[in-house]
């Protein structure tokens, strides 16, 4: 289990995390997705213990960040963005090496890599040396190397960037195999990943936490509005104004000449909107249905359309 | 201590798959063979020519004609070397970003320092240890005296170590190696020729600048002196080198 409360990072005047808050279950896949720059290598580098947070606490596996770090750095396995691969070793040395100061035993080092080097299919290069390897294979060992102890918690940073569409492929049916025995939490920009991969989902920008749950609640909620999306000849500020009077309309947004409509889901005030436009004149070109969801939700996070 | 056994067989590892370990080793035989060879050749034409007189024959001694000048040569020798040896030893991790694995391992920062330092002072005793070698053909042809032969290794050993300790620390700071190695080697200068400060004076700060200097401290190790003195300083002069170096990682994650 993860859990962080409260959270803020200041590196000097720049912060790049506030108050950030979120849960992951056990057994759950989370993804912490934001545009670049949003703060989630930052929230994964305070969660294991590589860098200390300004403000707020953190518990992952069921002990404190900050007080117990040794306890959490043995149930963490972590995937930094940049992977951290000794060039001049080979494969097999490499995650000898890792199981050594993760403290597995002695005498379970061996089953331990080759169990990984199984599960992450690098069986093929485990003699060669790391800067010899491809970039795709290189990733794959920073995964492997993640799990080399059998961590209660994996935490990774960017897990398919670099890969081609084979290899992201086999990486997300690598991590969806991980689910009930271990509790995952990946960064990704790329919303697909999320859906395909994800239990859950905490979306941040700039540092602040714009939407968390499980994929079920999320989409629930945004079952909950329904919308048209209007494009007219003229007007749009107009439309949108007149949009705005019509008993049970929601949130109404303007983009040029497109206006967003929403309401709550039950009713159907098509017609109204309909008949609005042809009565005010407005020249309507297009009406079409508004897919609510995360990638609507997401787009918006992205542009900056949401403020919390 | 399982941690710091782990980190140390991890860099002597990557000592020895790199060619950095073998071409400084070889480049230092090199440069040791060369001075003991001439200093040798000196010493049997001094011999000879002492020969012709019984009471200077008395005199020519092999440990203070050959070992004290070799001795004193290696020292600056060292001063090359050192830099070199410790230049990657944490600006490479920093660069690669291996460090953020080993930071994020249930293995502290303590031991990880003296990990690595361990590995680095097993690389000098063999590069020392090597050239002891040279020594048996000393010892077969020739009468040196063990004592002192050995407190001379011993001094240079624990030389070789405090600079080591230095250069870590200058290593933790950067993530180039270049500089890493020249400020190395700028600080084991400047702490070799700390002393010349003594020829101006003889007041406070000379002879603390004095005592900084590695110079006096060796002095006495190349004629076979072990004072415990000299031991505390390199003791001392490692021990806070490695203490900086901690504090360096500790407060670059804090900021």
């Amino acid at each position: 289990m993860i859990e962080v409360q409260d959270l803020t990072k200041k590196y000097g005047d720049l912060t790049a995390v506030r108050n950030l808050s979120f849960k992951v279950e056990t057994g759950k896949i989370w993804g912490l997705l934001g545009p670049n720059a949003a703060g989630k290598t930052t929230t994964m580098r305070i969660l294991t213990g590589y860098l200390p947070a300004t403000e707020g606490k953190a518990s992952v596996a069921g002990f404190d960040v900050f007080e117990q770090p040794n306890e959490v750095k043995k149930a963490i396995g972590y995937l930094p963005e940049v992977v951290p691969l000794y060039p001049e070793m080979t494969v097999a040395g490499y995650l000898g090496f890792v199981a050594a100061i993760k403290q597995v035993p002695a005498a379970k080092r061996k089953g331990a890599v080759a169990k990984v080097l199984r599960s992450a299919t690098l069986e093929d290069v485990k003699g060669r040396l790391i800067k010899n390897i491809s970039r795709g294979y290189k990733q794959r060992v920073g995964i492997a190397q993640a799990m080399i102890h059998d961590p209660q918690v994996l935490i990774l940073d960017e897990p398919t960037i670099g890969l081609d569409p084979a290899q992201i492929k086999e990486i997300r049916e690598l991590i969806k195999s991980l689910r009930s025995e271990h509790t995952v939490l990946l960064s990704t920009h790329i919303l697909a990943e999320v859906t395909q991969v994800c239990d859950g989902v905490v979306i941040i920008n700039d540092g602040r936490l714009m939407a968390s749950g499980s994929l079920e609640e999320l989409t629930a909620s945004f079952r909950r509005k329904e919308g048209v999306m209007v494009k007219v000849r003229r007007g749009g500020e107009e439309a949108a104004e007149a949009a705005r009077r019509i008993p049970g309309v929601g949130n109404v947004s303007v983009e040029g000449n497109e206006v967003r409509i929403e309401w709550s889901a039950g009713r159907d005030l098509r017609d109204e909107v309909a008949r609005l436009a042809v009565e005010r004149g407005l020249g309507l070109l297009e009406m079409r249905p508004v897919a609510m969801n995360i990638e609507d939700l997401y787009l918006q996070v992205v542009s900056g359309g949401i403020e919390q | 201590m399982k941690n710091i056994w782990s980190i140390t067989k991890k860099e002597l590892g990557s000592y020895f798959t790199s060619p950095i370990a073998y071409v400084v080793i070889f480049g230092f035989q090199l440069l040791f063979g060369f001075f003991f060879y001439n200093l040798v050749w000196w010493f049997n034409a001094q011999a000879m020519q002492m020969a012709q007189n019984p009471y200077y024959y008395q005199q020519a001694n092999i440990n203070q004609m050959v070992y004290a000048p070799l001795f004193h040569n290696m020292s600056i020798i060292l001063i090359l070397v050192v830099p070199l040896l410790t230049m990657r030893v944490l600006a490479e991790e920093k660069k690669i970003g291996t460090e953020e694995l080993l930071f994020t391992s249930p293995v502290s920062v303590t031991q990880i320092i003296l990990g690595k330092y361990l590995a680095s002072i097993i690389v000098l005793a063999a590069m020392l240890g090597l050239t002891a070698m040279l020594s048996v053909v000393a010892f077969a042809y020739g009468n040196p005296e063990f004592a002192p032969w050995l407190i001379g290794y011993i001094g240079l050993f624990l030389m070789g170590a405090t600079f080591i300790a230095i250069g870590f620390f200058f290593s933790s700071m950067t993530d180039n190696q270049i500089v890493a190695a020249f400020l190395t080697f700028s600080a084991l200068l400047l702490l070799l020729v700390l002393n010349w400060v003594t020829a101006s004076g003889s007041g406070t700060w000379q002879s603390v600048l004095g005592y900084l200097s590695f110079s006096q401290h060796f002095e006495d190790m190349t004629r076979g002196i072990l004072d415990t003195k000299d031991v505390v300083y390199y003791a001392s002069l490692s021990f806070y080198g490695l203490f900086l170096t901690h504090s360096v990682i500790q407060s670059r994650r804090w900021r």
